[in-house]
């Protein structure tokens, strides 16, 4: 019940911010954070109970929480939701940044602010359900259901070009989606056909016998969808325009929350579901994550807008993700999903930067600032840090996630890491640059305006301590992540409690009516 | 005929006299508030009617008809939606100010029509059904006649519906020639034994198919949707687009269904190509319109094309679903005419994407409703349309159709692009203060709010109705 509670709640916080807003123009402000603070609780609660080390052993290959009742048993649909740790981490990431996003809307959003915090809402239980589905019909309806929102946050609140990127955004994702929608009915099928059996419930799946091409097939079209998300090279050029035109609470949930489901889909369903035909891809899927870590750096140095220009950094640092889970190794997928965190959190802070300074600028042109370390001086050291946290400097996050990543998949290709640790001199280049154009040389025009609040000190601080704290002692997020990790490389998911959870749904999934 | 057969053939007798009960009333006295109410009531009892004809089901009438589960299921699908469609053109006929009492007998013929095409076993009942139908909507199309583009659509739609009941006469002509019989359930007795599929039969049946997919409006035969959408006035539209379709559709699952398209490579893949050519064409015309009746008039070339995957699956599933997908793809249908014909003034249809723009500020809730329609035939998740796409490419998955799937997955993505423009506008702001008239009665917004909830209870929790259908239509053939 916790974990539909999570969901619930902001779901809930959602409906109820549409009447608040003629109440009080803050009201769904200060509800969204309650909201968002008490899911945050809920699932450091659920996180501080599996700390201790006899449950995690217990739990190997289990799932830490879980909830099943039917849905559409005509179909073998279920609402099945869990927890293991990897999800866990993301339901936390998921919250943190929500918080972040919300904050960040304060004084942005003065239009709609109701039904503004209502999407922002549907779009983050929208993203829970993500993490926390394990039936892919679910799963998908869920995949499905967080674009909608965000359409919306795009296309209203968004910038100059928003229709344009709101809906290229939406029409990129659907394609992938509808693709991974197939796959999920070849899958469904042949599960059905061979065993008898019709269920989308993802342990059962799991067990699926796949002959070459079929895998090969299935796997693809899921891949394909994760890719866009992701995103990886040929299949992001969605990203910078939804980026850029997103209202800073959009960007943050995109960046921070939105590319690690497609990192996620890849973790929980293309390596289970497919071992061995995802094994087989794993060298070209490295050489896209090599792609997409040196043209995002290049793509990212030659922008003039500011958000445009960290939107492509987010295509570099998620080719690392990518490389991290393709190099099939425990040091490198957990690297991955260090990096995943840390990414949400630096490049998720350098949105709401971008944010803060949009503004008071009214611009993100980035040739138009400069000099702006004495305007406002406590704005530059956020943004120093968190440059340096997007360049890997070590003690900040990314270079935890980095140095894993490239450590793991050393191991599974040498020349291609040495190729992918170019990335790193080519983050250098964007990021003090970055520094450079906007807080340090001197511009032609006299900059002046009030440097961070105390709202938006507040939020940077929580951050750096956060990027500083997984940089230094990254210790619990790897003991949260190493059991799931261990389970998706060798695949032992099930073993432990499939019998147990086979017995459950087989009362409940009676057999497939289409047949 | 014994009295067995009267009580199976009730509904079809009541829709025979309540044009006939309409005609007179006008005759003692005009009042468009009686014909409507009369009208409607017409239709409830016919619904009650059905319910006499059930426990016959399923009966040979003579024969021409035969009144089976599935001839029930569409008769009562097409007298629901006939409600609906009269309940609409109450109140769209109010703000027009010429003889409307008419429009309810011609509205009650062809709904008379349709259900003939239902429950039709028999070439004869079937040009019948067709006929008593096309010719209602010649001059429903051109009803109010205030608009140029009325008289227009009508001739279109009179021309081409007469060339395709030309191609649909001599294809019979040939089935009859070659096989001996007019009758449905000797011809397909003849298909599945020695005779097969000649030369001539096959013709004949491309040559009904010709009829058929100009009711449907698949592509090639589609020409006349968008005008004629364009020119009617929004109800009739609806009932173009709804009961016109599914009757046709009745008939098709009938005819075509099952085992017949399954046998035949010829048949198969011409269908095959007519669902592929329907699904793009109809999505890449429709994002070169700004009027929303031509949208909804490509979309629903598309629309069809995405049903025909279901129907191409072959399996006994195929009706199942094509009738759960019909039956979503109505109530959406009816949501979007709706707001298109509440928001429709005597002199103006309330057609242009312009006229949209900014809606959510000031009529949230119908800019609600809209956009969940839209996104119900955009297949979005919680609504109807996603269940009902679902199952489809479920169907077609199930079947290994993997061309038409990836087909219609790929051709949706276009599609979502012109209903998110739509939706986009509805949400954006109003480019300046003009008003959106006129303002909706309580009944109308208590419809709009039932087809709403509909869509979102279907789109979450679609087992019963699937169930429902399932348990009609176990065995159709």
């Amino acid at each position: 019940m916790m974990l539909v509670l999570l969901i619930a709640v902001p779901l809930l916080a959602g409906l109820l911010c549409l009447p608040l807003s003629t109440i009080h123009r803050k009201a769904p402000f200060w509800l969204s954070l309650a909201a968002l603070t008490a899911d945050l609780l809920v699932a450091a609660s659920i996180w501080a109970n599996c700390q201790t080390d006899a449950v995690a052993a217990a739990s190997a290959g289990r799932w830490l929480i879980s909830f099943r009742i039917d849905w559409i048993p005509q179909l073998g649909v279920g609402i099945h939701f869990a927890l293991d740790g990897l999800s866990l981490i993301l339901v936390g990431l998921t919250e943190f940044l929500g918080i972040a996003a919300a904050i960040s809307s304060w004084s942005e959003i003065n239009e709609r602010a109701g039904y503004f915090y209502a999407n922002l809402m549907f779009t983050i239980s929208g993203i829970l359900g993500v993490f926390m589905s394990l039936d892919l019909f679910l799963f998908y309806f869920f995949w499905e259901l967080m674009l909608v929102p965000m359409y919306f946050l795009i296309g209203i609140w968004g910038h100059e070009n928003r229709a344009y990127a709101s809906m290229k955004f939406f029409i990129f994702t659907q394609a992938g989606g509808l693709l991974m929608l197939i796959s999920i009915l070849g899958l469904y099928f042949i599960h059905g056909r061979a065993t008898g059996i019709y269920t989308f419930d993802y342990v059962q799946l799991l067990r699926t016998a796949l002959s070459e091409p079929e895998g090969t097939w299935l796997m693809l079209g899921f891949a394909v969808a994760f890719a866009v998300k992701l995103p990886a090279v040929p299949l992001h050029p969605w990203l910078a325009d939804a980026h850029t035109e997103a209202p800073t609470a959009g960007s943050i949930i995109l960046a921070g929350l939105l590319l690690k489901t497609g990192a996620y889909g890849f973790l929980r369903f293309v390596i289970p579901l497919f071992p061995a035909a995802s094994a087989a891809i794993s060298l070209p899927a490295m050489i896209i994550g090599t792609v997409s870590i040196l043209y995002g750096a290049a793509m990212a140095f030659s922008q003039t807008d500011f958000k445009r220009m960290v939107a492509y950094t987010s295509v570099s640092h998620m080719g690392f993700v990518l490389l991290g889970i393709f190099a099939f190794n425990e040091v490198a997928v957990q690297g991955a999903i260090v990096q995943m965190v840390a990414h949400g959190i630096s490049t998720g802070m350098l949105f709401f930067i971008a944010g803060a300074l949009q503004e008071r600028m009214h611009t993100r042109d980035l040739t138009l600032m400069g000099g702006m370390w004495s305007t406002a001086p406590r704005m530059g050291a956020v943004t120093l840090i968190f440059a340096a946290a997007s360049l890997g400097l070590p003690g900040t996050g990314n270079f935890v996630g980095e140095f894993l990543v490239l450590l793991g998949s050393w191991q599974a290709g040498a020349a291609i890491t040495a190729i992918a640790t170019t990335g790193l001199i080519a983050a250098t280049v964007y990021a003090v640059w970055l520094m450079h154009v906007t807080f340090f040389c001197s511009a032609g025009t006299e900059w002046k305006f009030p440097d961070f609040s105390f709202r938006e000190m507040a939020v940077a601080v929580v951050m750096i301590a956060a990027i500083v704290a997984i940089g230094l002692y990254p210790a619990p997020l790897l003991k949260v992540s190493a059991l799931p990790v261990r389970a998706i490389l060798n695949n032992t998911y099930v073993v432990h409690d499939a019998a147990a959870l086979s017995q459950q749904s087989r009362a409940a999934v009676k057999p497939g009516v289409i047949r | 005929m014994s009295l067995n057969d009267f009580q199976a053939l009730m509904p079809l007798i009541i829709m025979t006299a309540s044009p006939i009960a309409v005609m007179l009333a006008i005759a003692v006295s005009r009042s468009h508030r009686f014909t409507a109410a009369l009208s409607l009531y017409s239709i409830y009892v016919a619904l009650l009617a059905l319910a006499i004809a059930y426990p016959e089901a399923p009966r040979q009438v003579s024969s021409l008809i035969i009144i089976d589960r599935l001839a029930l299921l569409y008769m009562a699908l097409i007298l629901i939606s006939g409600a609906v469609v009269v309940m609409l053109s109450y109140g769209y006929l109010n703000k027009c100010s010429v003889n409307r009492e008419e429009y309810y007998l011609l509205m009650l013929l062809a709904m008379l029509g349709s259900m003939t095409l239902a429950c039709s076993s028999h070439f004869a009942s079937f040009f019948l059904g067709l006929e008593v139908l096309s010719i209602s909507l010649y001059a429903l199309v051109a009803y109010p006649k205030q608009r140029i583009g009325q008289i227009e659509a009508a001739m279109k739609y009179l021309v081409l519906a007469a060339v395709s009941s030309a191609f649909l006469l001599f294809g019979m002509a040939l089935i009859y020639a070659d096989s001996g019989t007019m009758a449905l359930s000797e011809i397909i007795s003849k298909t599945a034994g020695a005779h097969k599929y000649t030369l001539p039969f096959t013709a004949g049946a491309a040559m009904i198919i010709v009829g058929i997919g100009f009711k449907l409006a698949l592509v090639p035969f589609h020409m006349w949707t968008p005008d004629v959408y364009e020119g009617a006035p929004a109800p009739v539209t609806a009932f173009i687009a709804t009961i016109s379709k599914g009757a046709v559709f009745a008939l098709l699952l009938r005819y075509f269904g099952g085992t017949v398209i399954i046998q035949s490579d010829a048949l198969f893949s011409i269908f095959a190509v007519i669902a592929a050519a329907s699904m793009i064409i109809g999505n890449i015309l429709a994002l070169f319109q700004s009027n929303i009746k031509r949208v909804l008039a490509y979309s629903s070339i598309a629309h069809m094309g995405y049903l025909l995957v279901a129907f191409l699956a072959g399996e006994q599933q195929s009706a199942k679903i094509s009738t759960f997908y019909l039956t979503t793809y109505f109530v959406t249908t009816f949501g979007a005419f709706s707001i298109i014909s509440f928001l429709s003034s005597e002199d103006r249809e309330a057609d242009d994407i312009g006229y949209y723009r900014g809606m959510s500020s000031k009529r949230p809730f119908l800019a609600s409703v809209l956009a969940a329609m839209l996104f119900s035939l955009a297949g979005i998740p919680l609504t109807a349309g996603f269940m009902g796409k679902f199952y489809l490419i479920s169907a077609g998955v199930s079947s290994g159709l993997w061309a038409l799937v990836i087909t219609l997955a790929l051709s949706s993505v276009i599609g979502l692009f012109y209903y998110l423009r739509i939706i986009f506008s509805l949400f954006a702001q109003a480019a300046d203060n003009h008003t959106l008239q006129p303002r909706i009665s309580a009944a109308g917004s208590v419809l709009l709010a039932a087809l709403f909830l509909i869509i979102l209870w279907i789109g979450i929790y679609p087992g019963p109705l699937m169930d429902g259908i399932g348990a009609m239509i176990a065995k159709p053939f």
